[in-house]
């Protein structure tokens, strides 16, 4: 059946082949012969994230940058609410990218929820990676047990709910609140428009596999040699999640920055940048 | 003139001293006692200056907030979770952020619903970023946003709960599934306008009835509820009038006067058919037009064309002119009847017309029924971008090419079944 549409319509069943560079607005910076550095967003924001961490990468390596679909300038008619129920979904989208692009022994920089996402991936198809590095990550936000991931199921609905009242606001008054700032004037024209920007049912979907998730048995099945990097002060991901992680993934490496919050990529790229260096030997 | 003269001084007065002269307003008193709560912390949410209005709405004292508390340690955890994976990556790539809805945690326990903007202030490259928040209550603000959120879900329900009936109504105007008609192969398909969330005047029906069976297809001018109607009428209409030996144009004829009779200002195109199959190599196809495109013919031997004699619509006229064509079908010959969503499909450029239809009915050769119908309005449906405009009606009847299971009289008797 010949099909000229490239349009899905994921709720009505009718479906057509998107491929991932215009699925998750692909970007590729640095040197095309290097080794490929991949840059994978968490909840909340998209590849702008990585905007002070990811040119210091593009003297050697070759910079992979993309939206998760639902977030940033992705094609939102590719999101499905079924396909992105866990996860794994997500995992899929990093696979197809590696493999469309070609990517080989790649070096996935994973933050927040997006870290668990590298580690899925990795699981999957292990001789893709050639280094893990995970920016705050948690493989169970909730309280189970002795296990302390610092929030309770009736915390998660709170968010779910706070996410409703602030994007009643936000879903059409976002644009116009994007301005540039006069100190960096490196952001101005490109943010006018859709900046973090998320469509309100997907992002409400999205914290809900985002912080329901539990990936704690998959960690000890990572191989690939893996970098932690903790913030001080992290609210979403403790010092006792990072510590967690560490003893889970055999072989890995912990390392707690100065930084704090959950954002070192944001709060402290020059940290972050040389941590992430200093664990590829450059 | 006196009056003239006191006047022009007072202007002048009035010039030498401004509103404002005299009115105590200074910058402290400004921060402190602003209508709205100041706030300010580092980046990483340490709160450094805090003004009195902010202590007042929220019971701190000074000592208790200033370098010791961070800003996300008054938000319940939702709003922290919020505030660190949205709040605070904007303020950190685009230096502000506005009309955030948040709680804030009183020093009594009670929440406060505020509406928080930032701004980013950088005082000199080697001192500390500041972020600047003013805090503004809005407590019935937020109970509003609330009524609006509700508002918004039981607007959505009810919309649900319309496509639904759409939907169910929809189902009613052609068969769940063909009957099979022995000797023949027949598929009917349906695809409503767009995205299918409203009721569409499209019908088809295939049944035996007395002298055989008979089929019927047919087009209700607009949508809705009120096309509904007649719909539904116009397919039980011509069902009754084939169980009662009615013949094709006098079927149409009854549908004509019984839509008439509705009073309704909706009209409609229909195809009556009925298939014989007495005598002859294959079966033959009476039929009535009525204001309907004609079935088209794929001929086993070669060609491809329209057939039948145009007719009036039905439910305008008193007495329209409605006339009866007979076609023979070979083996290997393929009929669709379609409704004008098919040929009418606006594409980019134009509609999809007779020419794309026998181009495409022309690739269905060697395809059954089924397949036919399927192909026929997926291309119809990409060549509108997968968003077709108008409803659309395809009903198929092709003769197979071998014999027909002789599974009754009729079949037992025809000569053709004697071919296996």
């Amino acid at each position: 059946m010949q099909l000229f549409i490239n349009i899905a319509f994921a709720n009505n069943g009718w479906l057509v082949a998107i491929r991932s560079k215009e699925r998750n607005n692909i970007n590729f910076l640095g040197n095309p012969a290097g080794r490929p550095i991949l840059f994978s967003h968490g909840f909340g924001c998209d590849q702008n994230m990585w905007r002070f961490v990811a040119p210091a990468f593009t003297d050697r390596y070759r910079v992979v940058l993309f939206d998760h679909v639902g977030a940033g300038a992705s094609d939102l008619a590719s999101y499905s609410f079924e396909r992105y129920s866990s996860l794994g979904g997500y995992a899929r989208d990093v696979l197809e990218i590696c493999r469309e692009a070609d990517l080989e022994d790649v070096v996935f920089v994973g933050h927040s929820v997006s870290a668990m996402i590298g580690v899925l991936a990795e699981i999957e198809e292990p001789e893709r990676f050639g280094g893990l590095v995970l920016v705050g990550p948690s493989p169970c936000y909730i309280d189970d047990g002795d296990y302390v991931g610092g929030f309770t199921r009736e915390d998660i609905d709170e968010l779910l709910e706070s996410l409703e009242s602030n994007y009643l606001g936000w879903s059409s008054a976002m644009a116009p609140m994007i301005m540039g700032n006069p100190d960096r004037p490196e952001l101005g024209a490109e943010l006018t428009n859709s900046f973090c920007r998320t469509d309100p049912a997907i992002a409400r979907h999205f914290a809900g596999v985002t912080f329901l998730s539990d990936n704690r048995a998959d960690l000890r099945r990572v191989r690939t040699p893996t970098l932690i990097l903790q913030c001080s002060n992290d609210v979403i991901a403790p010092q006792t999640v990072g510590e967690y992680v560490h003893r889970a993934i055999p072989g890995s490496e912990l390392v707690v920055m100065e930084a704090s919050g959950h954002c070192p990529n944001l709060s402290a790229p020059q940290e972050t940048v040389d941590a992430i260096r200093a664990f590829l030997g450059d | 003139m006196p009056s003239a003269g006191r006047s022009g001084e007072d202007v002048r007065r009035a010039r030498r001293r401004p509103a404002a002269e005299g009115v105590d307003e200074n910058l402290e008193d400004l921060y402190e006692n602003a209508p709205f709560g100041y706030l300010s912390t580092l980046m990483d949410g340490t709160i450094v200056k805090v003004n009195t209005t902010f202590l007042t709405l929220t019971g701190y004292t000074r000592e208790e907030l200033v370098g010791r508390a961070r800003i996300q340690s008054l938000l319940p955890v939702g709003d922290r979770i919020f505030y660190e994976t949205h709040f605070a990556p904007l303020l950190a790539i685009q230096g502000q952020v506005r009309e955030i809805a948040v709680e804030l945690k009183s020093a009594g326990g009670a929440r406060l619903p505020v509406l928080l903007n930032g701004a980013v202030r950088r005082p000199a490259p080697d001192r500390p970023a500041l972020v600047r928040f003013s805090v503004a209550p809005a407590t019935d603000r937020r109970e509003y946003e609330r009524e609006l959120l509700r508002a918004r879900q039981r607007a959505e329900r009810s919309e649900a709960e319309t496509r639904q009936l759409a939907q169910i109504l929809q189902a009613s105007f052609v068969p769940p599934e063909l009957p099979p008609v022995p000797g023949m192969d027949a598929a009917g398909v349906y695809r409503p306008a767009g995205r299918g969330d409203e009721v569409g005047g499209d019908f088809y029906d295939l049944f035996e009835t007395p002298r055989g069976w008979a089929l019927s297809l047919g087009d209700v001018c607009g949508k809705g509820a009120q096309a509904a109607v007649v719909t539904g009428l116009a397919r039980y209409t011509l069902r009754t009038a084939g169980m009662q030996r009615t013949r094709p144009r006098d079927a149409l004829a009854l549908l004509n006067q019984a839509v008439l009779r509705e009073r309704t200002d909706r009209f409609l195109t229909a195809v009556y058919a009925q298939i014989d199959r007495d005598g002859g190599e294959g079966p033959r196809v009476t039929f009535s037009l009525a204001g309907h495109p004609p079935p088209v013919r794929v001929a086993a031997a070669g060609g491809i064309e329209p057939v039948g004699r145009p007719g009036t619509l039905l439910g305008v006229f008193q007495d329209p002119a409605l006339h009866e064509s007979v076609v023979d079908l070979s083996p290997g010959d393929v009929l669709v009847f379609f409704t004008d969503g098919i040929i009418e499909g606006h594409g980019a450029a134009d509609l999809f017309g007779e020419e794309r239809l026998a181009g495409t009915l022309e690739a269905t050769r060697g395809l059954d029924a089924k397949g036919i119908a399927t192909r026929l309005v997926d291309e119809v449906v990409s060549f509108q971008s997968g968003l077709p405009s108008d409803d659309i009606a395809v009903l198929v009847l092709r003769v197979p090419r071998e014999a027909p299971v002789p599974d009754t009289p009729e079949g037992v008797e025809g000569p053709g079944s004697g071919l296996a």
